[in-house]
């Protein structure tokens, strides 16, 4: 277990906000520092790792889906999970209620299903919490 | 008095939303008070930091109150805003560096 955990509350739904991005990159980052790391998504961000999402052509530029390299979040997260397998680990919880309301719950391994009360004690047990809100 | 390390994480455009002000009143007054207070500009909110951007003004007076005023260099190289094009005091900084900041027990961070 490593000395420091950092926990993030995201809520953006993918591929609307910079925001999502950021939170990756703030992830990825702790984890190579050797942080643990703790992601609560809320609201909307819980659709950030439904395993059916697809990467697209893009027929405006007449590229392929190969050729286009979409990025999907489900993909993103993986990684992000695949790095804090261990130590560090990253801790990847989806709000129940969240995805129930969306429908939302085929998600990638390693994502766990829970509430506000989990981000309360994941708050509590960090060192530092940073809540990334919908504008 | 705490000996807490403020962190505001500014995300929005300046020229898009005007509550922006309140991260720089806010960061000017605690810096006031005797506390230490970093701002660091992420996504839109990187776009006045060019030197005689008509909303960037304030940074250059935040650094010169002691406000540690940083700049996100992944989203300046996204925007195409070079570092020799930056207010006097604004300073390109990584994400690892807001990583460093936020993870102090001391910390205070807040996201706008």
């Amino acid at each position: 277990m490593a000395d420091r955990t950092l926990t993030l509350a995201i809520m953006d739904a993918p591929y609307e906000a910079a925001a999502s991005t950021t939170a990756f990159r703030i992830i990825a980052a702790a984890l190579a520092k050797g942080i643990d790391v703790n992601v609560f998504a809320y609201e909307g961000a819980v659709s950030l790792t439904v395993k059916e999402q697809a990467p697209h052509a893009n027929p405006v530029k007449g590229t392929s889906v190969e050729q286009e390299e979409h990025p999907t979040t489900k993909d993103l997260v993986a990684a992000l999970l695949e790095l804090g397998r261990s130590e560090p680990r990253l801790n990847w919880v989806n709000c129940g209620l969240c995805v129930d309301e969306r429908g939302a719950g085929s998600w990638i391994d390693g994502v766990k299903r829970g509430g506000p009360a989990n981000f309360l004690e994941m708050a509590v047990a960090s060192t530092t919490t940073l809540v990334i809100p919908t504008k | 008095m705490t000996a807490s390390q403020y962190v505001f994480i500014e995300s929005r455009d300046p020229f898009e939303s005007p509550d922006t002000g309140f991260v720089a009143d806010t960061a000017e007054a605690l810096v006031a008070r005797g506390r230490s207070v970093t701002v660091f500009l992420v996504q839109n909110g990187v776009l006045a930091t060019r030197s005689g951007a008509a909303r960037g003004a304030h940074l250059g007076r935040l650094a010169g109150a002691g406000v540690t005023v940083f700049a996100d260099d992944f989203s300046l190289r996204e925007r195409g805003i070079e570092a020799g094009e930056l207010w006097g005091g604004v300073r390109p900084a990584s994400i690892e560096t807001l990583v460093d900041l936020i993870v102090r027990p001391d910390a205070k961070t807040v996201w706008h």
